[in-house]
């Protein structure tokens, strides 16, 4: 299964990229975040703490237990702070 | 209905006045511009997810037409560079009722600050400083879910 991951603001700066593609056997957004973990430090620096970790799928504000088919664009990043 | 995610600096004023001309039989017209703030600021930088952006605004649009007596409403959201006093974004309501143009402002202004795609660093310098989620900001959307 293949998923666009794609990082902003301070989560972008910590990994280092702005979007890559991943192809691991992921059933929820979790699995795709413990894979993450699974990688170097500046993953795990990124996803240390996850209530400031919040997550679209195909770009709809979701929840860590959204449930996936492959092939959705998965992004990971801060609370916001438009306005 | 109008959204514009846009690089470009705009005219708050111009555009109240284009937006009142357009409704000008609605009665009741509210508008509130957001400036960047700072004392010991040079700038903000404000990034988003392309894509996101529209459709969360225009999902914010939709919600405040749903439940207050809109005519029509306006949001501009910049992203990029942003000097000291520029503004940042704006919001406009039409509504036959001063109440409903208020509310639905006030309504688009708290989700759009938690709920659309923006993120704002300060630039110092050559110093950049991601600002922080406010608990505040948050809080302000409670008391729309009755």
């Amino acid at each position: 299964m293949a998923f666009r991951v794609m990082y902003f603001a301070w989560m972008r700066e910590r990994i280092g990229e702005a979007s890559e593609v991943i192809d691991i056997k992921a059933a929820t957004v979790q699995d795709i975040v413990d894979h993450l973990r699974t990688r170097e430090e500046r993953y795990q620096l990124a996803f240390e703490d996850m209530s400031a970790v919040k997550v679209a799928v195909d770009q709809v504000l979701s929840d860590y237990d959204t449930p996936l088919k492959g092939g959705e664009e998965i992004a990971f990043f801060p609370p916001m702070t438009g306005g | 209905m109008r959204v514009s995610v846009q690089a470009e600096p705009f005219d708050p004023g111009a555009e109240l006045n284009q937006f009142s001309d357009l409704n000008g039989r609605a009665g009741a017209v509210v508008s509130f511009s957001g400036l960047v703030r700072g004392d010991d600021l040079d700038a903000l930088e404000l990034e988003h997810y392309p894509g996101m952006t529209e459709k969360a605004l225009s999902d914010i649009q939709t919600q405040a037409h749903d439940r207050w007596n809109l005519i029509d409403s306006l949001i501009i959201h910049r992203y990029g560079r942003l000097s000291l006093g520029e503004p940042i974004m704006m919001v406009a309501t039409a509504s036959p009722h001063r109440s409903d143009a208020f509310q639905a402002a006030e309504f688009m202004m708290d989700y759009l600050k938690s709920k659309a795609p923006f993120w704002k660093k300060e630039l110092r310098g050559d110093h950049g400083a991601w600002v922080d989620a406010r608990q505040a900001d948050a809080e302000a959307l409670k008391r729309w879910s009755s």
